[in-house]
């Protein structure tokens, strides 16, 4: 078994704006099954950051437990990482943007890490509105513990073992909408060019922006009868009108398709162009996007693309009104303010 | 695009770039595994079944593999492939008792040989073992043609060019040497079923320029120059020496005067440095060697004084080349250059004679009086009479009179059967799955960036004594596993089934290279530009599936493919399969 990539690359790769190539985003040889959509959707991270032409030392990529949790290892080999408890990725991630603010933060999670275990931070971390991108790799299964039902495997689908799942499952998109998201997609493994468009305007919003990405687990859940197989999600995906994505830098050219219903300015100053096709979502009205997803349950279809989009997110920042500066910018004298300014506190207090 | 027709042999074989460009088309990597192994004698045997010298090749060939080498493209310099070649060659075992045995009892049909160079050799062995009685007539005291007469013993020692020529010579093959042919008609007049001409090329050019009648006794002919050496009638020249030529036969020459005395000893050439038509790694001997070059220089006068040569004059010129890439050199106007000289090597090119070929055979000659040969059988208009190596369409090289001898070989073979020489037959193939376990190959798959070993020479000073010394020390056996690792196994393909795949896009994420994109079919010249990485090098071809599922095709890059087999190893449906393709070309031997 390969144990390393090749160092070789393609001569002709296209550079980004810093001049690196796709390879300046890219991470260690994956150690997932074959297969399985979590290295697609790596991939779809991994050029999205370089179409932004991030820099690398200015991500932070955050996971908790899980065959998910493991994939930032195969990304952003050059960006910052942590690695951290099952379900607890969303309170170390609040920790670590509280401190500084001018990292990108991206959470990795799984439909086990974050519906099951982490339901709870989940749920506060997006009604905090907290400025991040949170991955989910759902693949509605508990793939490192050989594939039992998770929280978000449809009822009567069934993974290898064949027995049909009883439960409701949870929608983390419906969810995330509940509880105040002001991002909300879903996406599909197999589909890069919906989703590194999605990951690209994510990464530009200002706020919490979930992106619930179905990723077949070839190993346990790629069933006939799973409703989360390659097969199933190919043929029952519906998407929401197509994103265009124009970072900030990029000038708008007409080689763009013609016709955009919206063309929303993202807070970086990016451009975020929607196609509608013939459907009824609004993507900037929260009751006719939790509409759509019910309607599409109903008819057992996946509703897929941007699915909501708050235009005027506030995120936990402008809520808190904190520091602008990263605090391991600040002086001692700032963070110390000293003896005076306390009893001027304590004073304000009586 | 139509989906590839991967059971079309030519297609794999394309992908193997050094196998494809080698005009035998020996498996190079199927080889070079070998070595790697330490197998060297079945990595000799593989050479030479295939291109009949392997130890001669290993230091001599023209290497047109190696330009063609995958590893230029991904990091900068070929596999070494020639001088691992050579590798086999020195550290293999006693391989006569491997030789195929040649029958008592022949099989009634005669065949002349004119020339006993490396395509009449070629031939000899092919047939040999058929059961063929073979006659070889060659002008020098021993075989080996111009390997032995124009190639200096420092580039090739004499005894393993005799080694090579001896296992054919073994082959019970009645060689007739200092024989000079001067009528091809008392052959054919001997009735025998075929005869090959591989006289080769053995007319040097020679510049008529003033002067030339009294300096005779110091301006020589390259190639006569040089096999006056390797016979013993010359060594010794004088001390100033111009060498007139850019080829490798002037880097012999003025390497063979350095070591013959010579100490101002200067290449002059008409071209410049780059368009010099030399290969690169014979032009940078001589340089190590000490030798100038004076290039963009047009050789003018022979200047004798007193009856005697003083040197030559030489005009200055500039390159310039037309849209078309045509050159002219077009002179500077500056005065003539004067150089001393002693004596003058004129090694400006070769061409092949046939003056003792009768014009009355049934052999047609073209307008330039050189026979009319087929280029697939080297049959002559003479349906008995076959040429082959410099003979059949001018100077060329070695391994290319290899390849010619094997073809005639066939020909002559079906024509004694009474079989049609056209109908070819098809090149011997193989396709077999490495996979050994789950992620398991049988080949090494792991591709590490390692620049090309540079071979050991021997010490300058005593090369210079010695023009028998051979420079090149050759691969030691640890040197020589790593070079060999550098080779990307090309012929290992990447083999694709599309019922199996399920479009998870695994492999298009893990190729370090990006040349796998999945995407709707189109025209080629569009596909090129929407692929994962962009299909530039039009050379190398487009490995297309039938339509998928989703209707989309795969479509691979063969560009810079690294066979690492990560796809394959990916892949969770085996869609991808790592398969060993072997490509023999077909020869009268199994």
């Amino acid at each position: 078994m390969s144990y390393q990539i090749p160092k070789f690359r393609h001569p002709d790769l296209p550079v980004n704006d810093l001049g690196y190539t796709k390879a300046a985003y890219e991470g260690s040889i994956s150690t997932l099954c074959a297969g399985c959509g979590h290295d697609s959707i790596s991939g779809a991270i991994v050029r999205a950051c370089h179409e932004l032409s991030l820099e690398p030392h200015k991500i932070a990529k955050l996971s908790g437990i899980g065959c998910s949790s493991k994939t930032p290892t195969y990304f952003l080999g050059k960006s910052h990482g942590f690695n951290s408890v099952h379900g607890r990725m969303p309170s170390v991630v609040t920790g670590a943007a509280m401190a500084n603010r001018d990292l990108l933060y991206l959470g990795v999670s799984g439909d086990g890490d974050t519906a099951s275990i982490g339901m709870g931070q989940f749920a506060h971390v997006v009604r905090r509105n907290l400025n991040m991108v949170y991955i989910v790799m759902n693949n509605g299964c508990y793939g490192l513990t050989k594939g039992q039902d998770s929280a978000t495997a449809d009822e009567g689908s069934a993974s290898k073992k064949g027995d049909a799942n009883p439960f409701s499952a949870i929608d983390l998109c419906a969810t995330a909408l509940q509880m105040g998201a002001t991002f909300v997609a879903r996406s599909f493994s197999g589909d890069k060019e919906q989703l590194v468009p999605l990951i690209k305007a994510a990464m530009s919003h200002r706020g919490f922006a979930l992106i619930d990405v179905i990723s077949p687990c070839v190993t346990f859940n790629n069933t006939a009868a799973s409703t989360k197989s390659y097969e199933f999600v190919r043929d029952h995906a519906e998407a929401t009108g197509t994103v265009d994505f124009v970072p900030m830098r990029q000038e708008i050219t007409t080689s763009s398709r013609p016709g955009a219903a919206h063309e929303v300015t993202m807070h970086d100053g990016s451009v975020l162009r929607l196609y509608e096709d013939a459907d009824t979502l609004n993507p900037f009205d929260r009751r006719s996007a939790m509409m759509a997803l019910m309607d599409h349950q109903h008819e057992g279809t996946i509703l897929t693309g941007l699915i909501y989009l708050d235009k005027n997110s506030r995120d936990l920042h402008d809520v808190l009104q904190t520091s602008h500066r990263p605090l391991n910018q600040l002086e001692e004298s700032e963070l110390c303010p000293g003896n005076k300014m306390l009893l001027n506190i304590n004073a304000s207090l009586r | 695009m139509k989906a590839t027709n991967i059971k079309n042999p030519e297609y794999f074989h394309k992908v193997v770039d050094c196998q494809y460009a080698c005009p035998a088309h020996t498996p190079v990597p199927e080889y070079i595994r070998l070595i790697a192994a330490q197998r060297y004698s079945d990595a000799y045997m593989i050479n030479w079944y295939s291109n009949v010298f392997p130890g001669v090749l290993g230091r001599t060939c023209d290497r047109p593999c190696e330009p063609a080498c995958r590893r230029v493209r991904v990091e900068e310099q070929p596999v070494a492939i020639c001088r691992l070649k050579r590798v086999a060659a020195d550290n293999k075992d006693d391989i006569r008792d491997r030789l195929p045995t040649v029958p008592r009892k022949k099989n009634g049909k005669r065949i002349a040989l004119i020339g006993a160079g490396p395509a009449s050799l070629t031939v000899a062995r092919d047939l040999a073992p058929l059961g063929y009685s073979i006659d070889v007539f060659d002008n020098q005291f021993a075989g080996g043609g111009m390997m032995r007469s124009q190639i200096p013993s420092f580039r090739l020692p004499i005894s393993v060019l005799d080694e090579e020529v001896n296992y054919i010579l073994d082959m019970d093959i009645n060689a007739t040497f200092d024989v000079q042919v001067d009528s091809l008609k008392d052959v054919l007049e001997k009735d025998y079923d075929a005869v090959f001409v591989g006289t080769g090329a053995p007319r040097g050019k020679g510049l008529n320029l003033p002067g030339l009648e009294d300096a005779r006794d110091h301006v020589h002919l390259g190639i006569d120059w040089l096999a006056s050496v390797a016979f013993e009638h010359t060594d010794k020249i004088g001390k100033r020496v111009l060498v007139l030529g850019g080829g490798n036969t002037a880097m012999d020459c003025c390497r063979t005067s350095m070591r013959l005395g010579g100490k101002d000893v200067r290449v002059v050439v008409r071209s410049p440095f780059e368009d010099m038509k030399a290969s690169p790694w014979e032009k940078e001997d001589a340089m190590a060697e000490g030798i100038p070059f004076y290039n963009n220089h047009v050789p003018k006068e022979f200047v004798v004084e007193g009856g005697k040569l003083k040197g030559m004059t030489f005009e200055k010129v500039e390159a310039h080349y037309d849209a078309d890439g045509k050159r002219s050199l077009i002179p500077t106007g500056e005065d003539l250059v004067f150089m001393e000289a002693d004596d003058v090597l004129m090694a400006i090119g070769q061409e092949n004679a046939f003056p003792w070929i009768e014009r009355d055979l049934g052999i047609e000659f073209d307008k330039w009086d050189m026979p009319v040969v087929d280029k697939t059988t080297f049959q002559s208009t003479n349906p008995k009479v076959f040429f082959g190596g410099d003979a059949a369409f001018g100077p060329e090289n070695v391994i290319t009179a290899v390849a010619h001898g094997h073809q005639a070989a066939i020909s002559i073979d079906l024509l004694c059967q009474g079989k049609a020489v056209s109908k070819r037959p098809p090149p011997m193939t193989n396709l077999a799955s490495q996979k050994m376990g789950v992620h398991e190959w049988s080949y090494d798959n792991a591709v590490a960036p390692d620049q090309r070993y540079a071979v050991p020479h021997a010490p300058l000073d005593k090369l210079l004594k010695d023009r028998r010394l051979e420079v090149e020390l050759g691969f030691d056996p640890s040197t020589g596993y790593k070079e060999a690792e550098r080779c990307l196994n090309c012929d290992v393909q990447t083999v694709f089934e599309e019922v199996r795949c399920i479009e998870c896009d695994a492999c298009v994420d893990i190729c370090p290279t990006d040349c796998i994109t999945f995407t709707a079919n189109g025209p080629e010249e569009e596909l090129r530009t929407r692929l994962s990485a962009p299909a530039k090098e039009l050379s190398q071809d487009l490995y297309v599936s039938e339509a998928l599922p989703t209707t989309r095709v795969m479509v691979k890059d063969e560009n810079v493919c690294l066979h690492c087999g990560l796809c394959a190893e990916r892949c969770p449906t085996g869609a991808w399969d790592m398969q060993k393709f072997l490509y023999n070309v077909s020869g009268t031997l199994a």
